[in-house]
């Protein structure tokens, strides 16, 4: 069998030195070369290099693209706690006042309570008054006119006794006692 | 050295299993590239994220490590083609029945590293004009008695040396991996097809040894791939920055 494939080999072709090129095979190789360099030229290297240099900026842009979002939102935070200080210190300002204006309307409160009172008490010492010169006023008359009818009672009775004119005297009290009584019911 | 041609069969010069295994290689490569970067999206699927791994290697551990700067965008569509026809080639010697890889043939490495030796002179010429020859040749805060002996060395090692060695580093060694797998198989059919039941038991020895080098030499088809690239962007990288070597 070998035997076979060496005389196969060997068989009818001068030896041949392997540094000596065959013509036709340099003609195809540097024909196969060259249509593969045209098709990488055109299409392969351009289509990679599109890919890549999209990928490049999809992924910068989108690196972009969150730092501006983080951006924003450390903006929005930082005004939210600007909002929210600002409230706390209006809350407080608020309550503030509310506590001056309520102590403000309780002193007034009082102060005009007490106004109140002093003219109730002025008004009423006033009627009292009035009153009592009223009851002077009556008393006057009336014991004037009771003088008078006492007078003329004890100089119709005899007046030179004195146990008499002391009867009398508690007499008339005495009626006038009952009159009031009367009166009274 | 060379197989017959499929097409007419059996010619010396015809159309041979090397040509169709090259010419399928770029079918192979566009084909993938393109149905990979054919619906693009941010997410990639698994088939977009392959491609783009394949493609930022050779984009970033290759052009943008070594040639850097701003420029290294120009350079790479040679090198990502050239990473890819060469891995793809290589690889075929890995595959069972296919079993050839293309550079295993002097003249597809002379093609590619002869594109390279003139793409970086060219860069070199463009960028620094005819003084460029001067830089590449004449390095600088050398003592101007020893520059009868640096020069010429500078000359034999970069235009004369780097691309043959450029090529046949390439060459040699995806020929030696294909020779080494061949005999392997050879050398275990030689000792199965044996009389003697102990010979004929070291066979599983070759076996263990060639499962080994397969091994190796798949290793050494990608890494061959990537050192071919990697000093065509060396030589670029050179050929850019001549007067600051």
């Amino acid at each position: 069998m070998n035997q076979m494939i060496i005389s196969a080999a060997t068989e009818g072709a001068e030896p041949t030195n392997p540094l000596i090129p065959n013509v036709w095979e340099m003609g195809v190789v540097l024909a196969g070369f060259a249509v593969l360099f045209y098709i990488v030229v055109k299409f392969v290297v351009p289509m990679f290099e599109k890919t890549f240099a999209e990928r490049a900026e999809a992924i910068e842009g989108g690196i972009a693209k969150a730092e501006k979002a983080q951006a924003e939102a450390s903006a929005a935070l930082e005004e939210y706690k600007q909002q929210l200080t600002d409230a706390r210190a209006e809350a407080n300002r608020i309550r503030e006042e509310a506590r001056a204006e309520g102590a403000q309307i309780l002193a007034d409160l009082k102060e005009k309570a007490a106004a109140e009172s002093a003219r109730i008490t002025a008004h009423a010492h006033a009627q009292i008054e009035s009153e009592r010169q009223a009851a002077v006023v009556s008393l006057r008359s009336e014991v004037g006119t009771l003088a008078t009818t006492l007078a003329s009672r004890i100089v119709g009775e005899s007046l030179s006794d004195d146990a008499r004119a002391a009867r009398v005297v508690d007499r008339f009290l005495a009626d006038l006692e009952n009159q009031n009584a009367g009166a009274a019911k | 050295m060379h197989l017959p041609a499929i097409l007419p069969w059996g010619v010396a010069d015809g159309f041979s299993k090397q040509m169709l295994l090259v010419i399928l290689s770029v079918v192979i490569i566009a084909t993938f590239f393109l149905l990979a970067a054919r619906k693009q999206q941010l997410v990639p699927g698994k088939l977009q994220f392959a491609g783009e791994a394949a493609y930022g290697f050779v984009r970033n551990s290759i052009a943008k490590d070594i040639i850097g700067g701003k420029d290294f965008m120009k350079y790479v569509p040679l090198l990502f083609s050239l990473f890819f026809f060469i891995l793809v080639n290589n690889i075929y010697g890995a595959i069972p029945v296919v079993q050839l890889p293309s550079f295993s043939h002097v003249g597809g490495a002379y093609v590619l590293a002869g594109i390279v030796y003139f793409t970086w002179i060219a860069i070199g010429v463009k960028k620094n004009g005819l003084k460029y020859f001067k830089l590449a040749t004449v390095p600088s805060g050398v003592p101007v008695y020893i520059l009868p002996i640096v020069i010429p060395i500078e000359i034999i090692s970069n235009f004369l040396v780097r691309p043959v060695t450029h090529s046949l580093r390439l060459f040699a060694t995806m020929l030696a991996g294909h020779l080494i797998v061949m005999i392997a198989g050879s050398g275990i059919e030689y000792l199965v097809m044996q009389e003697n039941i102990l010979l004929k038991g070291t066979s599983v020895l070759v076996l263990a040894g060639a499962i080994a080098m397969y091994m190796l030499e798949a290793l050494i088809m990608a890494l061959q791939a990537y050192v071919f690239t990697l000093l065509t962007a060396i030589y670029i990288e050179g050929a850019l920055h001549a007067d600051s070597h």
